[in-house]
């Protein structure tokens, strides 16, 4: 005869009672549950469990030509009549090989001046897609045919569940480690790239939409909400059935919801711009200091599809990248302050860079191969790879240098310590962008 | 043990028959989830009274159902093809460098794509408000198979009439032919665009459509070899569209000689076909996927499926093949089979966002009131209509489900049964109440004080709203009515259903 008391199911009375008493209630979100056993046991040894990577999505199709200028190629003005950057504007990386940051990006200058920031030049993959939608699962599956899970996706699979096995949630893989929290994605829908075959990653826009709204139409709901929701798996269901994964995933998602809304709720050690991106990257800060176990992160900024219009030192692009530059420069600095900036990689590419030639609009179509940015104190800081030739062109557009799997495969080994053969499915000699420890 | 009587193994049941007597309230609930989007207490209580074979067949024969739906009036030249004299204007002013002109051009054709994105919008209101509405529910689900099953997404096609045309064959054939629906896709505009066929040509024949149609379409993998794709390809030359037309282009078809899955002779796209739908394999494919449509996940190769499911499949497969691909004998064998309707079987598969969605606005009988704000959601969810993630459709099962899409399922019920939509979406609030007298109604016709007595009422809507009603969520939702004061006021019934339909148990069917 179960006599309902309001408070003995909550989660925050549960939350109270902490992980000891936790581990041992059949009611444990999965990912605390593993936390819990990870602290009994040791974990891989050599593997630092606190490395996050963010990644930072900027869609559309960047121009990578007026991002990383090539100011010391006379072609480079001849193509670009209108909307080239002046060799007295850019803002020099290297004078030798006449390579510039196009103005906007002061934030990220300085950052390259301190040594935080690694400019991967000429990424690109074979025979690439001009379609915005392929070409972003090509950069998201790591596989040119665009199938398959996200590479992040099953680099969270290979460290938490044991790769491969089973459908999500059902527990067959060995005791997982401390690194299961699911990728979280500030984006409306989950990007590609965190989808694993077990691990399915958090995405919202807001934590405001990450919660139950029905305790805002009375108050008088919220506590059964959590007696009903916080059951877990176990006794109203039998285990493996579809009932017990679904108790178990809505206990993980009020637990999730609670760290997440209470992490977001504090406030930035530092001032951040006003763009959404900041505003995205300043809550990857807050839940970096909450101390989330979360080890990927996934951010975007749009817009980038500047078929008419981009301008050139000043306008769309500019405004655009602007936007970028100082939303990373605040994001260090906060991340500095919390004195966590030396766990804290980010990744920055886009789906395509544009084509060499301006077009009859003042813009750009969709091109191939562009520079991708690294930033943190990890980074080996400077250029990597050669600027693409903008003479030897493939039907007018730029030949890669860098697969951007190399790219991956570097961050995967160096920085996240998996095995990039698992993650990648498939072997790309590493880039080595991250400083050896 | 030692020696021991031979086994004698269990017969698998197959497709045997659920005996007369054992259909009641939660075997005509589940019919009507499984084969149509749920239904009202009422509607469960009529077939209850017609028993398993009148309420299957009345389910499948939705053409005598009459279907008071004006046509829809979709624009089909939105993204009409350019005429010659604007073609021979654009290479004028492009010739000239008339940069202005150029740009005039641009700008209209961007203004097209505007109109025609709003349009698929419009579209897939459309449809969902006919999934909501629809006196024929088992016509409308089978559509929305068929859209997972031939998959082909808007995003690449571009023309929200060709998604309407192939929305509208699908309808046609819903219950119908799979022969017919094959036959069908090969001149379908949406698909031969999504799958590049309008680029294949007898010098460079395209094998995109040939290999899908085989491995996701008919056969699945392993049933065929890559000659039959070559070949396959070679047959299906000249199958192209032009203004939301099929075409059939002689002069670019090969009309060589081929051989096609054992098949040989000048084929075509009919021949080929044939051919598939000659083969063992076909039949058990696409059992297959109306088994884990209709019944339960089972994997495409069967690899792990209980000797239940694979007999089951199997009798499905040999029902479809006997009846020359006919659907209905198949699904008819299979709504009134025992295996339908086991314990095991009931109650766990989980709702599409389609299904959740109409489900709540069709068995619960909740306002619809915005459908764009209930499309987006489902978009949340996983599952925008006529966008399909590939062409192989939505996964399914478990897929849908993540902490985030949960609490989009949870909030989309808070907002059809309350018009509370999340702070920051105030736009859409809506306030028209919900009306649980249709819900309890037949709670008191039959048992009139049963209505005022809360743990009769909290069993009953566990019952009918979960198919199920454990012990920990009785408590918690007492608990709740005691709270708000003991009596079953419209708005404490509407709160029961919000917590109910906020229960993890409420996403499966």
């Amino acid at each position: 005869m179960a006599q309902y008391d309001p408070q003995a199911f909550t989660r925050r009375a549960f939350l109270g009672r902490g992980m000891v008493l936790a581990s041992a209630s059949l009611a444990v979100p999965s990912f605390l549950q593993r936390s819990a056993f990870a602290m009994a046991q040791p974990g891989t040894p050599g593997v630092d469990d606190n490395r996050v990577l963010v990644v930072v999505q900027l869609s559309g199709g960047n121009d990578g030509l007026n991002t990383v200028v090539p100011f010391g190629d006379a072609t480079y003005y001849r193509v670009r009549a209108g909307i080239g950057i002046a060799e007295n504007a850019a803002l020099k990386l290297d004078a030798d090989q006449g390579l510039g940051l196009h103005p906007s990006l002061a934030g990220l200058k300085e950052m390259y001046d301190e040594g935080l920031l690694g400019v991967v030049q000429g990424v690109g993959y074979p025979n690439p897609n001009r379609s915005h939608f392929v070409s972003m699962d090509i950069w998201h599956t790591a596989d040119t045919d665009a199938t398959g899970e996200g590479w992040l996706g099953r680099y969270i699979d290979h460290q938490c569940c044991g790769y491969g096995k089973g459908e999500s949630g059902t527990p067959d893989g060995p005791a997982p480690d401390a690194n299961s929290m699911p990728g979280i994605a500030l984006m409306r829908t989950a990007p590609l790239a965190l989808e694993g075959v077990k691990s399915k990653p958090i995405a919202f826009e807001t934590p405001e939409l990450f919660r139950w709204t029905g305790e805002d139409v009375h108050e008088s709901l919220a506590a059964p909400y959590e007696a009903l929701t916080g059951r877990g798996g176990g006794q109203d269901a039998s285990e493996g059935s579809n009932a017990d994964f679904l108790l178990r995933t809505a206990l993980d998602a009020q637990v999730s919801s609670d760290l997440i809304r209470k992490a977001v709720a504090t406030r930035p050690l530092v001032e951040y711009p006003r763009s959404e991106l900041a505003q995205q990257l300043s809550m990857v800060a807050s839940m970096i200091r909450a101390g989330l176990k979360t080890r990927v992160y996934y951010v975007s900024h749009g817009g980038f599809d500047t078929h008419a219009g981009q301008g050139g030192a000043q306008g769309n692009h500019a405004r655009l990248l602007q936007t970028y530059a100082e939303a990373m420069r605040a994001f260090y600095r906060d991340l500095k302050a919390q004195e966590n900036d030396t766990r804290v990689l980010t990744m920055s590419f886009s789906e395509f860079g544009r084509r060499v030639a301006q077009n009859a609009s003042g813009g750009t179509d969709h091109g191939t191969a562009a520079p991708m940015f690294l930033a943190g104190p990890m980074v080996r800081a400077g250029i990597h790879g050669e600027h693409p030739s903008l003479k030897n062109l493939d039907d007018g557009d730029l030949k890669f240098g860098i697969d951007f799997r190399s790219v991956y495969a570097g961050i995967t080994r160096d920085w996240l310590q998996a095995d990039p053969k698992v993650v990648l499915k498939g072997t790309f000699s590493p880039l080595r962008v991250i400083k050896k420890a | 043990m030692t020696h021991s009587a031979p086994i004698t193994r269990p017969v698998a049941p197959g497709l045997d028959r659920l005996p007369d007597g054992e259909f009641g309230f939660d075997q005509a609930r589940h019919l009507l989830w499984r084969a149509g989007f749920g239904g009202t207490p009422r509607q469960v209580q009529t077939l209850v009274e017609w028993g398993l074979e009148r309420s299957v067949d009345y389910l499948l024969n939705p053409e005598g159902v009459k279907l008071e739906d004006a046509a829809p009036t979709f624009d089909r030249d939105i993204m009409r093809p350019a005429t010659e004299e604007e073609r021979l204007a654009y290479r004028r002013a492009q010739q000239s460098q008339d940069e202005d002109a150029v740009a005039r051009f641009r700008l209209e054709r961007q203004r097209r794509e505007r109109q025609d994105r709003e349009q698929i919008r419009e579209m897939q209101k459309w449809w969902l408000g006919r999934m909501i509405e629809s006196p024929r529910p088992l016509e409308e689900k089978m559509t929305l198979f068929w859209h997972g099953h031939f998959a082909a997404s808007y995003r690449k096609i571009e023309d929200s009439f060709d998604m309407f045309a192939q929305n509208e064959m699908f309808r046609r054939h819903a219950l119908g032919n799979f022969g017919d629906l094959l036959r069908g896709i090969i001149r379908d505009p949406a698909m031969l665009r999504y799958l590049d066929n309008d680029r294949s040509s007898v010098r460079r024949p395209n094998e995109n459509l040939a290999r899908e149609l085989m491995e996701l379409f008919s056969l699945g993998e392993g049933n065929y070899e890559e000659q039959d794709i070559k070949e396959g390809a070679r047959a299906l030359t000249g199958y192209t569209f032009a203004d939301n037309e099929f075409v059939f282009e002689d002069r670019n078809h090969d009309k060589g000689s081929k051989n096609i899955l054992g098949r040989s002779g000048r084929m075509n796209g009919e021949d080929f076909c044939d051919a598939i739908l000659g083969r063992k394999a076909c039949a058990g494919f696409i059992a297959t996927k109306l088994y884990r449509f209709f019944v339960g996940d089972v994997a495409l190769t069967l690899d792990g499926a209980s000797p239940e499911a694979r007999s089951a499949i199997s009798q499905l497969a040999g029902t479809l093949q006997s009846s020359n691909y006919e659907l209905k004998p198949a699904l008819r064998r299979l709504f009134m089979s025992a295996h339908f309707h086991h314990p095991s079987i009931v109650g766990e598969l989980i709702k599409s966002p389609a299904e959740l969605v109409v489900g709540a606005a069709r068995s619960l009988l909740t306002p619809t009131r915005d459908l764009s704000v209930l499309s987006d959601a489902m978009d949340l969810m996983g599952q925008s209509l006529f966008f399909p993630p590939s062409v192989k459709g939505w996964d399914g099962g478990r897929s849908w489900i993540n902490t985030s899409t949960l609490y989009i399922r949870q909030n989309i019920l808070t907002y059809m049964l309350t018009g509370r939509m999340p702070r920051g979406f105030d736009r859409s609030l809506n306030t028209q109440k919900f009306d649980a007298e249709p819900i309890l109604g037949e709670l008191a016709a039959g048992d009139p004080s049963g209505a005022s007595d809360p743990t009769r009422v909290i069993d009953y809507l566990l019952r009918f709203a979960l198919g199920r009603a454990p012990d920990s969520a009785r408590d918690a939702l007492l608990a709740f009515v005691r709270e708000a004061g003991g009596r079953l006021t419209g708005d404490v019934i509407t709160g029961l259903l919000v917590l109910v339909t906020a229960m993890p148990e409420y996403q499966l069917c």
